[in-house]
């Protein structure tokens, strides 16, 4: 399996808080076209991963590097997203005021210039591939509603569709089914599941059920105190000593 | 999709009404004797006011950038033109004399060097454009680079102008000190002291006004507008879809100063003088308090507040001079609180009004039937 270059390569990354250590001595390897779950009891570090990832926040040291010869530390927020990382926030982060098919256009895949903003036309084949993305994220009825309205699951789906809008490459999902309702999360999975292999796909995740759905066999990744604990696929992942430790508190030094 | 995006709020059956309004009907009532010409010199300033509230609106309504400098950008372009008139005043000063009066006066028997191209109209027009524009480009290139954002760019800007205005009433600048410049004459050889110069720049002012209202809803209608709005609401958002938002706000930054800029270079041979006075803060928060009052994000609005208040203000500063503070704020606090989209939401205020009216007749004798209603619209 590692014999593929990395599609994105972690080592040592170090990140504090005031002292608190998010980061501590993090390798993290993703290879092209796996889908990657990220599991972690509270303060683990995974949102924080992902800030420095996608250039929110910068580490005190380590290296990132992006498709073997981009280093990812050297660039900021939108030349981060143009290189293909697109990133979906724990909390749905959509332009409320703005419609659903005007949030999809915001993300669509092209040219960032000002001047194209003002002149650039949408092409047939782009209004295809909304249209398309719409019917993904089961929002055709709703295109024109302004994205405040919608529902919470419906605004988690539309910000799934911008990454798709975008063409990402690696698609970052935090707790993509937070405060959805069981059958809403069944659907998340199966979306999910759907873009695997199209696009790299790193999902960070609390609920293990959801987990047990998309990773199916593939690695789950454990983190604990911004290091990475275990690695493996889910059951090997559950078994594992350290992580029920964690997980459960420290019971089995008591046992 | 084939449906333009709803941004503006402009309808051009509005906005051609206005136009034709504004540009013909009121010259044609002035030229025939049914305006007078004071009235139409005052509309012709209300209008240079409008168009730096539109300024603000395309700042404050659109992008989210509160700007208390807009006055500074304005002054600064009416200084450009003032330099410009100042020359053509010629030998006919105070003095006699081919430099401008204060110059004699502070003693000087050579025309600086800055002031020796402003005797080319065309050079002076460049400038209007220019140096607010190279102004408002560096500070903005500086703040948007910094990340400033919110209330901190606001003051900034609140500073900036501030700092120019103390900069302005010294008479080292040569820009006139506090007494500014005055006494214009001819502009393009024409007399700036009869009615059909006057009707012309009113004129002049009513189509800049059209045309940069009539811009502005193009501008928000593209897919900038779409990137303007955003960063207006979430600006992180639009970072992390891959837009270099600094970028476009320095390009609306600097085409404000610039839209403001021009309306200052009309107002100027309108009013007859430009001082420091124009540049001051409270010049800055009045023209927001304008584009408060006539409707935040809607262009059209702005246009109104700034002619409705002035004109309030016109009539108020004659009929109850020691009242006008007190009717300006009162008028503004009746505006926050019972009209928050100004004087252009009047007419869906009152529409809302008369079909809760009407919702609650129909309510009393069929509470089911409305309910159900209410429940379809659901998702």
């Amino acid at each position: 399996m590692k014999q593929k270059p990395f599609l994105l390569a972690a080592e040592g990354l170090n990140k504090s808080f005031d002292g608190f250590k998010a980061i501590n001595d993090l390798n993290f390897y993703l290879t092209e076209g796996e889908l990657r779950t990220v599991i972690g009891p509270n303060g683990a570090g995974k949102t924080t991963f992902l800030d420095i990832i996608t250039g929110r926040t910068r580490p005190d040291s380590g290296n990132l590097e992006w498709d073997t010869d981009h280093d990812l530390l050297k660039l900021n927020e939108y030349e981060i997203y143009r290189m293909g990382i697109g990133r979906k926030f724990q909390t749905p982060t959509v332009f409320s005021d703005h419609t659903v098919i005007e949030n999809l256009l915001l993300s669509m895949a092209g040219p960032r210039s000002i001047w194209h903003s003002l002149f650039g036309r949408v092409t047939a084949a782009q209004k295809e591939r909304l249209a398309e993305i719409l019917e993904t994220i089961k929002l055709n009825t709703q295109a024109y509603r302004k994205a405040g309205e919608l529902a919470h699951g419906q605004k988690q789906w539309l910000e799934i569709g911008m990454l798709l809008a975008q063409e990402a490459r690696l698609l970052l999902v935090d707790e993509p089914a937070a405060g959805m309702t069981d059958e809403e999360t069944y659907r998340t999975g199966e979306l999910l599941l759907s873009l695997a292999g199209k696009h790299t796909i790193m999902v960070i995740e609390h609920d293990m059920e959801f987990v047990r759905q998309i990773s199916q066999g593939r690695t789950v990744t454990v983190l604990h105190q911004g290091h990475v604990l275990a690695e493996g696929p889910v059951e090997k992942v559950q078994s594992d000593e350290r992580v029920i430790e964690v997980y459960l508190g420290r019971k089995s030094k008591a046992a | 999709m084939t449906k333009a995006p709803a941004v503006s709020k402009v309808r051009t059956p509005l906005l051609i009404a206005m136009a034709v309004f504004l540009i013909v009907v009121m010259p044609a009532l002035n030229a025939a004797g049914f305006i007078e010409d004071f009235t139409l010199n005052i509309w012709g300033k209300y209008l240079c006011y409008a168009i730096m509230a539109v300024s603000i609106d395309l700042l404050w309504g659109y992008t989210g950038l509160l700007c208390l400098g807009q006055a500074l950008f304005f002054t600064l372009g009416g200084y450009m033109m003032g330099m410009h008139l100042m020359l053509m005043i010629g030998k006919l000063g105070s003095y006699n004399s081919d430099l401008p009066d204060f110059l004699v006066f502070l003693g000087h028997t050579k025309l600086p060097a800055i002031w020796q191209p402003f005797y080319s109209f065309p050079f002076a027009m460049l400038m209007v454009f220019l140096v607010p524009g190279i102004l408002a480009l560096i500070f903005g290139f500086l703040a948007f680079r910094s990340r400033i954002k919110g209330v901190y760019f606001s003051i900034l800007t609140q500073a900036l102008t501030y700092a120019a205005a103390l900069l302005f009433f010294r008479n080292e600048l040569l820009m006139g000190g506090n007494n500014g410049f005055t006494d214009f004459r001819t502009l393009l050889g024409a007399n700036l002291r009869e009615a059909p110069t006057q009707r012309i720049l009113y004129i002049v002012s009513a189509i800049l006004l059209v045309a940069v209202v009539a811009g502005c809803k193009w501008l928000t209608s593209t897919r900038f507008g779409l990137i303007q709005r955003a960063i207006r609401d979430s600006e992180n958002r639009v970072l992390f879809s891959g837009y270099a938002t600094a970028n476009f706000k320095l390009f609306i930054f600097v085409l404000c100063a610039m839209i403001a800029a021009a309306a200052g270079a009309l107002y100027v041979p309108q009013v007859g003088i430009i001082n420091p006075g124009e540049m001051t803060t409270e010049r800055s928060l009045e023209a927001v308090v304008w584009v408060a009052l006539g409707g935040r994000g809607t262009l059209v609005g702005p246009v109104l507040g700034a002619v409705s208040v002035n004109a309030l203000k016109s009539w108020a500063t004659r009929a109850y001079p020691d009242m006008w503070l007190l009717i300006l704020g009162g008028s503004f606090v009746l505006v926050v609180m019972f009209m928050p989209k100004g004087i252009i939401g009047i007419p869906a205020q009152v529409r809302a009004l008369i079909a809760k009216m009407k919702n609650r007749g129909a309510n009393s004798r069929q509470p089911v039937t409305t309910k159900q209603d209410a429940e379809v619209t659901e998702p």
